[in-house]
């Protein structure tokens, strides 16, 4: 079929061959075109290579004039108490040009015997050059000692090819305590500059030599960098500067101010100890985030100043998984945390009401199924309402409100809470988590969904996983009756020496909408009771605090036990033992802070992970009254 | 020639085949130098000629009457994905990369290079010529759009060279004299509207452009540092590897756009004389394809190819002459560069294609 078919009749009238001579005129005539213009191609450059080869021979022997970039210093990260978490500290190299050395290990030999150059700086430089031009300096050994640089000074004519070369490193004093959070930089690489480039900012990085790599680091980074300056420099005919003609200064980068409580964010790793987990800790009315602990960790500094590959491995290979950041990228079953959730989307579906009580003889079962779903408490929880099943976290009961709402309106429900999706925190590198749904069984897994995994997914086991970040996300918009705020990271930026500070505009998405605002308060009264309230099933974690707060436990089983067997936490290898989890909010009136904590097989929600909110709360308040009586 | 010969069964040119052979090995030998002999940078331009040579192969094996016929597909196609392009591609960095082939990346104002004169050809070859006034006001809609989609990325390098390749065609089909004088006056008014597209720093270049002493430090400087490299080479030049300019770092972008002020640093005007033969003989080559194919639509697209390749020997050599403004233009087949290269194999495939798929009257 042809798109733009030939009118027949027109064709018939016309001839063919008047329009082929039409066209072959034209083409006759570009070609006298183009001889024309390369004619005058070939004039131009014939004055300039030979008429002008004198005047331009001359210039090019006197062309001594180089433009030099140079890089803008890097934007200082603050707490937002102004404690410096990341700083450039002044450092010396050795660099050479690798086109105008012969002999590389006569070299390296030599210089030893004025400065230590051990195997992993002949690793490293061997790398670097192989992506480098030729004629472009290569470090060969960095973090010179001032007495070094001093050595190599006074034998510096010995070694025409070879430079110290003054620059910044950056460090950060706090190192592995806000790996997770700030992120670190590291030397660029092909992958960046193919960014770089790619955003036209190829001229802007022409001297820079590190990029942030992960956090706020990696995120802020063109806040961070700066504008990159240029001098105008005489060299001599080696292309060693001789002195500084004209020179525009770089522009520093911004000064960033994070949200971090770093008190809050200590007490937080401390409580975990070295253990596997994730603490995350936000103000639900603007997002803030105060603590984001991810354990273990690792220090950045070693990415700064360039790791080895040895130390890389093993942080690669390490058991306990150290450079994954948990807070955003651990993928967690949300186990009973998901019950008030639950809770809210069966009041607005109208599925439940306090009134209504189930009989829980301590299993569950669907009708015409002889599987028995198991509550944790084996005796069971008797006859339970919506606020006992919550405080007590009776599974039976929530097994059933679950099978009641279905998965499309569970699926439906909980969307709204941002479960399944990526928070929006100011940092890159999320994971969804996963909140499963028909739609998404049938393309992942090529079968229809099971009434059986609806039941499961009411105790927040089955497919389901969350992230800590999404579920303090979603905790937060509890405690703020349906506000979904963004998690942030960056309070604001200034300039450097600039006096106060431009706040980042914090970002409210939306505002879940209920059928009647006091669903939102039956939920945070039945959380407010699983701490205050005796047989909440974190009581204990709330005695005698001097505020009120809610939260709910969870534990989330990580292996299927058999309908008959027991689950003996001491009979079973630590990798497979349950997860402790916790969510919570203070004060319960007025929320300030609102936190998700995950100990990985860690056991019992209630036990472990509840404790280490409490100290979070008691910390976080004591400080802000003792500020507040200043 | 005739029609059972090894070419026209292959659907090769072997006498452009040639052609371009030499010109890569050419470039490759200038690349070795300007890149600071940088040994990977040249394997890894000689493997991007070599996937490009294949992509040549494959579409000298399409048919022209296919290319007729796809030809709306083929457009509407690449806007979609300009499209695309325009509207998630500042999501996220890195977003804008389509098609990471890890030695190639695919870029959709690359594919309109292509797409654009294949469908100005085929609209204007199915009536009579020359066009009538609203055939080809409509055939500048063809081209526009893209156009305007490219430049907004911002890439007006491409942009620029998406246009030629239309107006191009255009030119071909018998654009009457008195149209192409008010295109002119046209196009001249539309500059304004225009730098309303450019960036910052795309209006510096062009500032720059008109006096280059006024921003020494900036872009001026590469002119002014081009300019010394070509005109301190001579007639016979400084020798290979032997020019001071680049090695020195004066000159920039060495290796990409300003690579013929290495050549010309390093072997004269006689390795001019030599590399503008090359392209000569290649645009010779293409112009007699395109004089001899069989009908309106293939020599539209053939003539419109051909000239647009030239255009872009031109602007780069102009520009680094300082005869025409810093455009992000590289040298056709010798500058180093991914996509670019494949896009013009890809017209000289559809040269060959053209050329291999006549058929002879028996006698």
């Amino acid at each position: 079929m042809d798109l733009f078919p030939k009118d027949k009749v027109e064709f018939i009238l016309k001839d063919r061959d008047t329009e082929s001579a039409l066209i072959k005129k034209r083409i006759h005539l570009s070609g006298l075109l183009i001889l024309l213009f390369v004619t005058i191609l070939l004039s131009r450059i014939f004055s300039l290579t030979v008429l002008e080869n004198d005047h331009y021979t001359t210039k090019s022997k006197e062309n001594r004039q180089k433009i030099l970039p140079i890089a803008p210093i890097r934007g200082l990260i603050y707490s937002r108490d102004g404690v410096v978490l990341a700083e450039n500290k002044p450092t010396y190299s050795l660099e050479v040009i690798p086109e105008k050395i012969s002999d590389i290990d006569l070299l390296i030999e030599e210089l030893r015997g004025i400065i230590h150059i051990g195997e992993e700086d002949i690793e490293r430089f061997k790398k670097l050059s192989g992506k480098k031009r030729r004629f472009e300096r290569v470090p060969l050994r960095i973090n010179l000692s001032e007495n070094e640089v001093a050595l190599f000074s006074i034998n510096r004519h010995l070694f025409s090819s070879v430079d110290v070369v003054e620059g910044f490193i950056r460090h950060y004093p706090l190192g592995e305590e806000l790996v997770h959070s700030i992120g670190y930089v590291a030397r660029i690489d092909e992958s960046d500059l193919r960014n770089i480039s790619k955003l036209d900012k190829s001229s802007s990085y022409s001297a820079t030599t590190h990029i942030g790599k992960l956090g706020v680091e990696e995120s802020y980074e063109s806040y961070l960098h700066g504008e990159v300056g240029y001098q105008k420099v005489e060299v001599n005919a080696e292309g060693r500067v001789i002195r500084v003609l004209e020179r525009i200064a770089p522009q520093s980068g911004k000064n960033l101010y994070l949200t971090i409580n770093l008190s809050l964010q200590r007490i937080a790793s401390e409580s975990l100890g070295g253990r596997r987990g994730a603490i995350v800790a936000v103000d639900p009315r603007d997002g803030n985030i105060l603590a984001f602990v991810s354990s273990p960790t690792y220090d950045p500094n070693k990415f700064s100043s360039g790791i080895s590959a040895e130390s890389y491995n093993s942080l690669l290979s390490s058991k306990d998984k150290p450079l994954l950041n948990r807070v955003i990228q651990g993928k967690y079953p949300p186990g009973s945390t998901i019950k008030p959730f639950l809770g809210l989307v069966a009041l607005d579906n109208g599925i439940s009401n306090n009134e209504e009580e189930v009989w829980c003889p301590g299993w569950f079962t669907l009708q015409g199924h002889e599987h028995r779903y198991r509550d944790w408490k084996k005796e069971g929880h008797g006859h339970t309402s919506l606020d006992k099943a919550i405080v007590q976290s009776c599974d039976v009961f929530f097994y059933n409100l679950a099978y009641e709402l279905g998965i499309d309106r569970i699926y439906a429900g909980l969307s709204k809470f941002g479960f399944g999706e990526v928070s929006g925190v100011d940092i890159y590198g999320e994971s969804f988590g996963l909140l499963p749904s028909r739609e998404w069984k049938r393309n992942n897994m090529q079968q229809v969904w099971f009434p059986g995994e609806t039941v499961i997914l009411g105790i927040g086991q089955g497919y389901a996983l969350t992230t800590p970040i999404q579920l303090v996300k979603a905790t937060s918009a509890i405690a703020t009756n349906g506000l979904m705020v963004k998690p942030r990271l960056v309070l604001g930026i200034n300039s450097p020496g600039e006096e106060g500070l431009t706040l980042m505009s914090n970002s409210t998405e939306n505002k879940i909408d209920v059928k009647n605002s006091l669903f939102w308060d039956e939920i945070i009264d039945s959380m407010e009771s699983v701490v205050h309230r005796a047989g909440g099933t974190a009581w204990r974690s709330g005695l005698n605090a001097e505020y009120f707060f809610a939260g709910k436990t969870g534990t989330a089983q990580i292996i299927g036990i058999d309908q008959e067997e027991e689950y003996k936490e001491e009979d079973i290898a630590d990798e497979l033992k349950d997860h402790a989890l916790f969510i919570a909010f203070a004060p319960v009136k007025k929320p300030e802070i609102a936190v998700a904590i995950i100990v990985e097989n860690g056991g019992g929600g209630s036990k472990v992970a509840a404790p280490i909110a409490r100290k979070m709360f008691d910390n976080y308040f004591v400080n802000r009254d003792l500020t507040s009586r200043e | 020639m005739n029609e059972n010969s090894l070419g026209y069964r292959i659907h090769i040119d072997f006498i452009l085949l040639a052609l371009i052979f030499v010109l890569c090995l050419c470039g490759l030998i200038i690349l070795y130098s300007a890149s600071g002999q940088n040994i990977d940078l040249v394997y890894n331009q000689a493997t991007k000629l070599f996937i490009a040579l294949l992509c040549m192969i494959l579409v000298a094996q399409v048919p022209p009457a296919n290319l007729n016929r796809l030809s709306l597909l083929l457009y509407f196609f690449g806007v979609i994905l300009l499209l695309l392009v325009a509207i998630f591609g500042d999501v996220g960095k890195g977003a804008q990369r389509w098609l990471d082939l890890k030695i190639l990346r695919f870029q959709p104002s690359e594919l309109m290079k292509i797409a654009v004169p294949i469908i100005v050809s085929s609209y204007l070859s199915s009536r009579f010529l020359p066009p009538k006034f609203l055939r080809i006001v409509l055939s500048f809609v063809f081209i526009i759009v893209p156009v305007v989609l490219i430049a907004k990325q911002p890439d007006l390098g491409t942009a620029l060279l998406v246009a030629i390749a239309g107006f191009s065609v255009i030119f071909i089909a018998g654009l009457s004299w008195r149209y192409l004088l008010s295109v002119s006056i046209i196009s001249a008014l539309s500059i304004p509207s225009l730098w309303h597209f450019m960036r910052e720093y795309q209006k510096q270049r062009v500032l720059t452009f008109l006096d280059p002493e006024k921003d020494p430090l900036g872009a001026g400087y590469h002119i002014i540092q081009s300019k010394i490299a070509i005109g301190s080479g001579g007639f016979y030049g400084k020798g290979w590897l032997n020019g001071t300019q680049s090695h020195l770092e004066f000159l920039p972008e060495r290796s990409t756009d300003f690579i013929f002020a290495v050549l010309c640093e390093e072997f004269g005007m006689f390795g001019v004389l030599v590399i503008l033969s090359i392209y000569s003989l290649i645009i010779f080559r293409a112009l007699y394809i395109a004089y001899n194919a069989q009908d309106a639509f293939r020599q539209l697209l053939a003539g419109g190819i051909t000239l647009s390749f030239f255009v872009y020997i031109f602007v780069n050599i102009g520009m680094v002459t300082g005869q025409l403004p810093v455009v992000g233009i590289p040298l056709p087949l010798i500058s180093y560069g991914g996509t670019s290269i494949v896009t013009l194999m890809a017209g000289f495939g559809i040269l060959m294609s053209i050329h291999t798929n006549r058929k002879f009257l028996k006698r």
